[in-house]
């Protein structure tokens, strides 16, 4: 087999770029707090696809480190995101974020 | 020896207040008077306890200090809670104590209808914290404290019955008064400490000679100004006028605090403070002739009033500046004996007079009462006793200390100050004589309604009563004139102001003068007596008559020589309206502007703000990202 094709790090990088974009946008135009959510996890994903991309044209650990981090703190919040998103379904009937809007001044 | 446990006599009262205040109206009437009068009474028997712990040492020892807890200790200056009994501060708690239970007993029966009892007795005992602390205390700081607390405690109760508009205006008057004379009391002892460094009696009596120029301007200053706090206090021109409104609380504050102790205070700290005041001889004259001035001027406007207790509050006046007389003049002795037969029957006075009141269903007016003594024998027995004291008639207790202050006055050469009190005593006799004659003598001016309830008061406010009667009977004779080397009372207090001749001014008189003055002094008192008898009783219209040829001082008189309306005029409405400027364009402009217009400035901020609080996460969000974007452009353009 032949020595796999170095992908350039500046195709990784505009990957890494148009996901989080995509999450970001998902974030701020869905209602649904479960999509939000997921696209969290997208920008969150974005950036652990930068950090390894970093980690290989550096040739470092510390990138892959990182992301477990990343990914345990993800995996944390989802926990306790969720646990909230049930509560407040439970309360309010509705995940609808604009329609969750006690907070206002 | 043991320690005659000094702390607790005003701790018992103040014990009392607290109790009362944690059971609050759980104590009903009856617990309420009996933990009222009990605490006094067991102060009283602490007080004796002590007195007679006093009396049994020897002469030199008779002064005992107790620390309690140290107060405050800056620098070189430093005050402990600390109490000290001698001759005068024994003399002093036992009035105090004495006077007051008999006055507490009195009262359980006297407000015995009074909605708000507990209250009543919770400030008459926290008033006896005040007095016992002002008394027992060892430096002039404490003293201090029980001095606002006595003054507090007066314009409580002066204003017990605050519904009564009246009433509420007299209690702050009186505290309004006061606070001019705390003011000069105040200064004259930072004076005092400046100079000294101290205000605990021992340190700053022996410092004083050295810190002084005796008869400088600045011991003469500081003493004028301790002075100053006494007019105030025990209502001496100019400061006297918040006394007579004082009688619009209830009659028994006026026995306790109005007549027999509170007023008392002013006389005690000169009396206490007399090594100071001998160092500046010029405040001593001042004390003698304000004392005189007053003794005088008050016993005027008696001799017109008509409100039965407004004629003792003038009394009350008169007889406190014989106190000061004899303090000005150099006899501190006579200044307290006359303190305390004075506090005998003047309660009594006013004692008799609530049991005149309360039997005439509030009835104060001497022209509406009249042939009272059927009605009210034990009233009436009473309070001729207390009449006869306090007009000067041997053997009452009246007699023997007001003679000593003549007798002081003439022997150190005040010889005008000695006709003024002889001319006072004149009217002294005569206006509690026209009192006694119009409320107990000749024909019944009672109106019909009160009739009908004319009943003779309680057993709980005669025995208090009969009590105080003795007193006011065998109370002079501790100071029988002509003795070797003064008289039990003089001896005792010795050990205070030293020796009669001490002074250096009381020149000895000879027991044929001795004599001569206490005849002038007995015949002015009768000349007083015969002569209400027949302006009152034998010949009515003699007073109409001697009415009508003087309308003028008549006038003069019934409107206490406008005093009131003067001051009105002259400190109060410009105080007042200046006030009133001042709320209006200073507080309500200014001050109100500035907090309301900040109020304003945040408001308006905050409409524009609460535009980005939309309450959608959408839009926080948004906000989020536009802050991550802008501060990724300003890392960029770097």
């Amino acid at each position: 087999m032949s020595a796999p094709m170095a992908v350039p790090l500046s195709w990784m990088l505009a990957l890494s770029g148009v996901v989080f974009v995509i999450g970001l946008i998902g974030v701020l135009v869905r209602r649904n707090a479960l999509v939000i959510f997921m696209s969290i996890e997208l920008m969150l994903n974005a950036a652990n696809l930068a950090f390894v991309a970093f980690a290989r044209q550096l040739d470092s650990l510390d990138g892959q480190v990182f992301v477990f981090f990343v990914m345990t703190v993800a995996a944390a919040e989802v926990a306790i995101g969720l646990a909230i998103i049930v509560n407040v379904f439970r309360l309010r009937e509705t995940v609808y974020v604009d329609e969750i809007n006690l907070l206002k001044g | 020896m043991t320690l005659p446990l000094l702390w607790i006599i005003p701790a018992l009262p103040l014990g009392a207040v607290a109790l009362s205040l944690l059971l609050g109206d759980r104590l009903g009437r009856r617990g309420t008077a009996w933990l009222a009068c009990g605490a006094v009474g067991a102060s009283f028997a602490f007080a004796v306890r002590a007195a007679l712990a006093l009396a049994a040492r020897p002469e030199e020892g008779r002064s005992i200090t107790e620390v309690a807890y140290r107060w405050m200790q800056v620098g070189d200056f430093s005050a402990n809670v600390a109490f000290l009994l001698d001759p005068l501060s024994a003399v002093m708690i036992l009035v105090v104590t004495g006077v007051g239970f008999l006055i507490h007993v009195y009262s359980t029966g006297y407000m015995a209808h009074d909605p708000s009892f507990r209250r009543f007795f919770l400030y008459l005992n926290l008033f006896m914290f005040a007095m016992l602390t002002l008394v027992l205390a060892d430096n002039l700081l404490l003293l201090f404290v029980g001095w606002e607390g006595v003054g507090l405690c007066s314009y409580l109760l002066i204003g017990f019955w605050y519904t009564k508009p009246s009433a509420a205006e007299a209690g702050k008057k009186a505290f309004i008064v006061n606070r001019i004379g705390d003011f000069g009391f105040l200064l004259g002892m930072l004076a005092l400490v400046t100079w000294t460094g101290s205000l605990q009696y021992d340190a700053l009596f022996s410092a004083a000679p050295q810190a002084f120029v005796a008869g400088g301007i600045a011991i003469t200053v500081a003493t004028l100004l301790l002075f100053l706090g006494a007019t105030g206090k025990s209502a001496q021109i100019p400061l006297y006028t918040w006394l007579p409104d004082a009688m619009e609380g209830p009659t028994p504050v006026s026995a306790l605090i109005h007549a027999a102790t509170m007023v008392t205070a002013g006389v005690y700290m000169v009396a206490r403070c007399h090594s100071l005041f001998q160092l500046a001889p010029i405040s001593l004259e001042v004390v003698a002739v304000v004392g005189a001035a007053t003794a005088l001027f008050a016993a005027t406007i008696g001799l017109a009033q008509n409100d039965i207790k407004r004629v003792l509050a003038y009394s009350t006046i008169s007889q406190l500046g014989y106190m000061f007389m004899a303090c000005g003049v150099g006899a501190f002795g006579a200044g307290i004996f006359h303190l305390m037969t004075h506090a005998f029957f003047k309660a009594l006075l006013f004692l008799g007079a609530g049991s005149v009141i309360h039997a005439l269903s509030d009835e104060q007016d001497l022209r509406r009462m009249g042939g009272l003594a059927k009605k009210l024998p034990w009233t009436h027995a009473t309070m001729l006793v207390a009449t006869i004291a306090i007009a000067g008639i041997p053997p009452f207790a009246g007699f023997f200390s007001k003679d000593e202050i003549l007798h002081g006055a003439f022997a150190s050469g005040h010889y005008g100050v000695w006709a003024v009190g002889l001319l006072g005593a004149i009217l002294t006799a005569f206006y509690m004589f026209r009192l006694y004659v119009l409320a107990f003598r000749g024909g019944s001016r009672v109106s019909h309604e009160a009739e009908h309830h004319l009943h003779e008061s309680p057993p709980s406010m005669i025995v208090p009563l009969f009590v105080l009667a003795i007193l006011s009977l065998i109370g002079g004779w501790i100071g029988l004139p002509f003795q070797r080397g003064g008289h039990p009372f003089e001896r005792w207090l010795e050990p205070v102001f030293g020796a009669g001749g001490a002074h250096g001014t009381m020149r000895p008189l000879s027991p044929m003068i001795e004599w001569l003055l206490i005849e002038v002094s007995v015949v002015a008192a009768l000349l007083g007596i015969v002569f209400a008898f027949r302006a009152y009783l034998k010949d009515p219209s003699l007073a109409t008559r001697l009415r009508e040829r003087w309308p003028a001082v008549h006038r003069m008189l019934v409107h206490k020589y406008w005093v009131d309306e003067g001051l009105d005029a002259l400190v109060v409405m410009p105080l007042y309206r200046a006030s009133q400027r001042l709320w209006r364009f200073w507080d309500e402009k200014i001050v109100d502007g500035a907090v309301n217009g900040v109020g304003f400035l945040f408001e308006g901020f905050s409409v524009g703000l609460r535009l980005f609080q939309t309450g959608f996460v959408g839009t926080y969000a948004l906000f989020l990202t536009l802050g991550a974007v802008a501060l990724l452009l300003h890392f960029l353009r770097q």
